[in-house]
């Protein structure tokens, strides 16, 4: 692989230009339809590259007028945002301390393996008590109902991406504190949650990107602007009697901007995250 | 400390965590066993016991087999197709060429792409009238015709397969390019030396290091597929012609649409059942196969 031929570099670099051809072309497409007028995207053949720049969507989906579709949109994104970050916080919570627990005591380890099983559910085989559960608590078309529905995939992912992670610090570093004397809780907070700060950090961000791409559940459990997570808003985009399809285009762009801009900042994270251990379908 | 208060301060600990996976998954589940046996209405109103005719009635009904026959095309083509970009696209970024770092963050974009995002934008691109698709290939003078992508009961699903396979091949190269970084590079480079065959090399000198991750990606794709539903309700809601409905689409429409919440739910634990058996039995058959390698 130091020396090449040249028809070997060619072979390469053509396959190359061709990969990247077919991963940016949808891509790109995307954000064109999202700027260029009716008039491009109605046209026979296609208008590929716009003739006027027209970025009047995004004023129309980003917009506090009251009862317009802006508004809504908004709320989506709002939504999305307070029940991925709900359910990530919920799912640290009950995932660092049994993570450690697993972790560090092989004993208990087998109840790990009962908890990643339950991730391999489909969701539908869950989902008719979950509703009539959240309907007996009130709980429907809220966040907080949905945030706590989303425990069930990532309360299981978390302790397991955590547990790999608490596997890599050594036992050694907690025993010297807990001999100088520290408690068990000093330990976690002064030595093993500082040490794993960048699996913690990793298991936070795949948490939330999960919750983000939700859609199944925000489906059956919300309803309206109260609830309703951006996943929903762009089915109904697409599905609904939209006839504008840069507009459907600009919803797609503004929902995938955030998991997208956060994938590839944290591209080194994304990587690592996805090649020890957890596996985002 | 004894081992003793050892193993109950582990318990203790999981506590907060045995208790949320009961409320949310393991009451569910067996609400769902028992509801199976009952013909409960979704508003709640029904509920006698009625045996397994809930399950005698799907298991041979034409839904129950259409669906099932949709599922296992959908998720044996999309693994299938996906695995094998997916090693093609990574033995190529295992190479040394400019702009690889480029290539390689490009993968992260479909990967990072929100499913339901993906499922929109594909059905914008098959659309019948204005869809890009249609444009490209008449100019290109491939097609003559514009045609209905998912319209078409014969194309619907194929054009389904394509939209998950560009979205799930990259999460796969990831995952193999990894693998293949980890083969030390004097190995790679006696390879080369003892002259041997591109295939010779793959299969003795790369595929070892392969084997295990991609059997996870595979065992974890094929489940993943089992249990499609996003992708399929942007697209198509299961049509034309229930040519696209999956399984999780039917228990969707017999436990939502209709509201049949008891038979949903033995459609649901018949869903469940095809899952653990296919991660079971693939998890075994690759276990075998990987210590003969």
């Amino acid at each position: 692989m130091e020396r090449r031929s040249l028809a070997a570099s060619i072979f390469v670099y053509g396959a190359a230009l061709v990969m990247s051809l077919v991963i940016l072309a949808p891509v790109v497409w995307l954000f064109l339809m999202s700027i260029s007028s009716s008039a491009d995207l109605s046209a026979r053949p296609l208008h590929w590259w716009p003739q006027e720049i027209d970025l009047s969507r995004y004023g129309e989906l980003v917009s506090l007028v009251s009862n317009s579709a802006g508004e809504a949109f908004l709320a989506s994104l709002r939504n999305s945002l307070f029940v991925s970050g709900l359910a990530t916080c919920g799912a640290l919570l009950v995932a660092i301390p049994s993570a450690w627990a697993v972790s560090r005591t092989p004993r208990v380890q087998w109840s790990l393996y009962g908890v990643i099983a339950t991730y391999m559910l489909p969701p539908v085989s869950l989902a008719v008590p979950l509703y009539m559960g959240l309907a007996h608590l009130g709980l429907l078309n809220t966040i907080t109902g949905l945030a706590l529905v989303y425990l069930t995939i990532l309360a299981p992912f978390a302790t397991w991406l955590l547990k790999t992670g608490f596997d890599t610090i050594p036992q050694e570093i907690e025993s010297a504190a807990m001999i100088d004397g520290a408690r068990l809780d000093q330990t976690m907070r002064l030595v093993t949650l500082p040490l794993a700060a960048p699996v913690l950090a990793t298991t936070a961000l795949f948490a939330f990107l999960l919750a983000w791409d939700e859609f199944f559940y925000a489906l059956l459990f919300t309803a309206d602007q109260r609830a309703k997570t951006v996943t929903v808003a762009i089915a109904d985009l697409a599905g609904g009697r939209v006839s504008d399809y840069g507009l459907i285009a600009t919803g797609g762009i503004l929902a995938a901007l955030p998991p997208v801009l956060i994938g590839l900042i944290m591209q080194r994270a994304v990587i690592s995250g996805l090649t020890t251990g957890g596996v985002k379908g | 400390m004894s081992s003793a208060w050892i193993t109950t301060r582990a318990w203790l600990l999981m506590l907060p965590l045995l208790i949320v996976m009961v409320a949310v998954v393991g009451w569910p589940m067996v609400d769902t066993v028992r509801l199976s046996f009952t013909d409960t209405r979704l508003v709640g109103t029904g509920g006698e016991f009625v045996g397994f005719a809930n399950y005698t009635k799907l298991l041979t009904s034409r839904a129950f087999l259409g669906a099932l026959e949709n599922t296992a095309l959908f998720a044996v083509f999309s693994v299938a197709a996906e695995m094998t970009l997916g090693v093609l696209a990574a033995l190529l970024l295992d190479q040394q060429f400019r702009g690889r770092a480029f290539v390689r963050a490009l993968m992260i974009l479909p990967w990072a792409l929100p499913t339901v995002v993906n499922a929109m934008l594909w059905r914008l691109i098959y659309n019948p009238e204005y869809g890009a698709l249609n444009s490209l290939l008449t100019q290109l003078g491939i097609l003559s015709e514009y045609r209905s992508w998912l319209g078409e009961p014969g194309a619907a699903l194929w054009a389904i397969v394509a939209a998950d396979c560009w979205k799930n091949f990259p999460l796969v190269a990831l995952i193999a390019l990894a693998a293949l970084q980890a083969v030390p590079r004097d190995i790679k480079a006696a390879a080369i030396v003892d002259d041997a065959g591109p295939f010779a090399r793959f299969r003795f000198v790369l595929w070892p290091y392969l084997a295990g991750p991609l059997t996870i990606a595979l065992v974890l794709r094929t489940i993943e597929a089992f249990k499609v539903f996003d992708i399929i309700w942007v697209m198509t809601r299961g049509g034309p012609v229930n040519s696209t409905r999956t399984l999780s689409i039917l228990v969707y429409q017999e436990a939502f649409s209709f509201q049949r919440a008891g038979s949903g739910a033995s459609l649901a634990l018949i869903v469940t059942l095809i899952v653990t058996v296919f991660a079971a039995f693939y998890i075994a058959m690759m276990r075998r196969s990987g210590s003969r390698a």
